[in-house]
């Protein structure tokens, strides 16, 4: 994974298991997002393939690569919602686009989907007139529409504050629950981490490779990689105490 | 039931036995694809069974169904419920109820705005309000520009005159293109117009004065103005405004630089300069037009530019340079205004853009009627 001659990763080997919430680590700048955004096919890896039960993200065209989008929903950083529509209007779009529901349905799914996340009362707002966490969460009801297979969610807690960032874990944590959702998270915030994830890989900028998989607790207490450690400990050296 | 198999042809069926009570059975998958097709049919099929007392809902043969099948179970549950009939459902699984929660919940939230009409005497009062400060932020800016304007003439070291030339090189050097091909036209089609109704009179001559005169006082500015307005006025409003949006302007302000200073003079400056050159440069354009367009008529190009000489003097080209400083300066306040208003996200600089273009469009021609009368009045 890189862009032109630059390498940014390689040797990337990894499996998400179905319901799970797997979570993509890393310092900054060790390609978490990048990587994000090779599973959802909107980069081309230069080497290597990435499937999404079955079908390869990475080579399929046209009608078989709407198939695949499909069954993937995705938040993103800033929440990226639509800023001339309302929260309803956003949470719509894709019904509208993918589906032959009546107009009716699609408003009552889509304020459903803004009911899961706690935001049915502000459906006329428009996302200037929302808070940050409010825009995450109407993003993620956006995102679960279309009840996707796996829901990607690239640093959901960022820029949140303490409270809003474990309300929000909990709502990722309950929606996987209850939907049994696959859950693909990037993130950096050890609370978080320590919430929500099922499993993790960490990415190693040095190495440009996965130097750590696998439940975020136990990797913590006894990694071999002693970074691994100090950054699931949040400790400048190995000798601070956890 | 929450794992979804990739099928090409996701189908819903349903079957109607009568009862009693009447049962209404269906199979294949729930979701957002499948029951599109068949949702007004089983709307209308519910409605149709309305009369008997209890309706039952088999969903034993459901394959799969998630939060748009259950968007279908509830339409049903609802318009049973508002005939006075009782929905029985059989087969119901955890994780279809799990679904189906959030839509019964949806119903009992309360938008957080209020719902209705808000009544007039109110929203008058708002619109009245609104207006005041609209009046109160337009006349503080006008104010913190003239006063750093003054400040700039007063120290004109403080002026970021790099700025200020970059700004006239894309206002008015990048404009020349457009002005030249506006003016042109305007040109041609005023002289081409009013020769052939004056060439009834024997009068071909006088166009050269009609067009000079329509040009240098009135046209001129006023086309130049509009271009501007379009052109630049937009463009100051969405750089200001996406800088305000990325809370730049809140960055200089908290590093002790006045925004007004740092982002809005150097714009009003470039305005006031290139707006007098560009008029002066159209004119001249518009004067090849016309000139051009009589050559055909049989007025050769020196008696054109000799007419014109003779038509036009200092006082009608003066004041229309001096009128389109004051344009000049009208388009970069305001689209510098408009930009600073911005409020948050992309639309909101959308909305400056539109506003910056409106009202200084409304503005040029509200203050080219002043000086109409002005004008009249002092004899230029």
């Amino acid at each position: 994974m890189g862009f032109g001659a630059m390498i940014i990763m390689e040797r990337l080997d990894f499996v998400v298991r179905r319901g799970e919430i797997f979570v993509i680590l890393g310092g900054s700048g060790s390609g978490k997002s990048t990587l994000l955004k090779h599973m959802i096919g909107l980069y081309r890896p230069l080497a290597g393939r990435v499937l999404i039960d079955g079908a390869d993200v990475t080579t399929a065209e046209g009608a078989e690569r709407e198939d695949i989008l499909r069954e993937i929903g995705v938040t993103y950083q800033m929440g990226a919602l639509f800023g001339s529509m309302s929260l309803l209007e956003n949470v719509r779009l894709p019904l509208e686009v993918h589906t032959r529901l009546p107009p009716a349905a699609m408003n009552r799914i889509a304020l459903a989907r803004l009911q899961m996340v706690g935001l049915a009362e502000y459906s006329d707002f428009m996302p200037a007139e929302i808070s940050g966490g409010m825009q995450k969460r109407a993003a993620i009801a956006r995102a679960m529409v279309l009840d996707p297979k796996v829901l990607f969610l690239d640093e959901p807690s960022a820029g949140l504050d303490p409270i809003t960032s474990a309300e929000l874990d909990q709502l990722v944590r309950r929606l996987s629950s209850s939907l049994g959702m696959t859950m693909v998270v990037v993130t950096h915030e050890l609370p978080s981490i320590f919430t929500i994830a099922d499993r993790v890989i960490m990415l190693d900028k040095e190495s440009r490779s996965i130097i750590a998989e696998g439940d975020p607790r136990v990797l913590r207490d006894s990694s071999e990689h002693p970074w691994v450690r100090r950054f699931l400990r949040r400790a400048e050296t190995e000798d601070l105490p956890a | 039931m929450n794992e979804r198999e990739r099928q090409s042809d996701p189908v819903l069926r349903y079957a109607v036995e009568a009862g009693p009570p009447p049962r209404v059975r269906f199979s294949g998958r729930m979701d957002a694809y499948s029951t599109g097709p068949v949702w007004q049919p089983v709307l209308d099929e519910f409605r149709r069974l309305s009369g008997a007392p209890e309706l039952v809902l088999d969903l034993g043969e459901v394959e799969y169904c998630d939060g748009a099948g259950a968007a279908l179970l509830y339409s049903v549950e609802r318009e049973t419920a508002e005939r006075g009939g009782t929905l029985r459902f059989e087969g119901m699984t955890r994780a279809i109820a799990g679904y189906l929660k959030p839509y019964r919940d949806a119903d009992a939230a309360r938008p957080a705005r209020g719902a209705g009409v808000t009544p007039w005497p109110q929203r008058l009062r708002r619109g009245v309000i609104a207006v005041g400060f609209e009046i109160h932020e337009q006349v503080a800016f006008i104010g913190e520009v003239s006063l750093a304007l003054v400040r700039g003439l007063a120290r004109p070291g403080q002026v970021r005159w790099g700025d200020m030339l970059r700004v006239a090189e894309a206002a008015g050097y990048q404009a020349l293109p457009i002005v030249s091909l506006i003016a042109f036209l305007l040109g041609v089609i005023l002289a081409f117009q009013s020769a052939v109704a004056m060439g009834q009179f024997g009068a071909q001559i006088f166009v050269a004065d009609l067009v000079a005169i329509s040009l240098f006082r009135e046209l001129g500015p006023l086309m130049m103005a509009i271009l501007l307005a379009g052109r630049s006025g937009a463009a100051f409003a969405a750089e200001i405004g996406t800088m305000k949006v990325n809370e730049e302007v809140s960055a200089l302000t908290t590093m002790g630089l006045d925004p007004v200073r740092f982002l809005v003079v150097p714009k009003i400056l470039a305005g006031i300069l290139v707006a007098p050159l560009l008029t002066l440069y159209a004119n001249l354009i518009g004067l090849i037009g016309a000139a051009l367009v009589m050559r055909g008529f049989g007025i050769p190009m020196v008696t054109f530019f000799n007419q014109v000489s003779g038509a036009v003097d200092f006082g009608d080209l003066g004041s229309g340079l001096f009128k389109a400083c004051v344009f000049g300066f009208l388009v970069a306040s305001v689209g510098c205004l408009r930009g600073l208003q911005t409020g948050t996200g992309a639309a909101a600089v959308g909305r400056s853009t539109t506003s910056a273009v409106v009202s200084a469009i409304t503005l040029i021609v509200v203050a080219d009627g002043l000086f109409a009368v002005l004008f009249y009045h002092l004899g230029i």
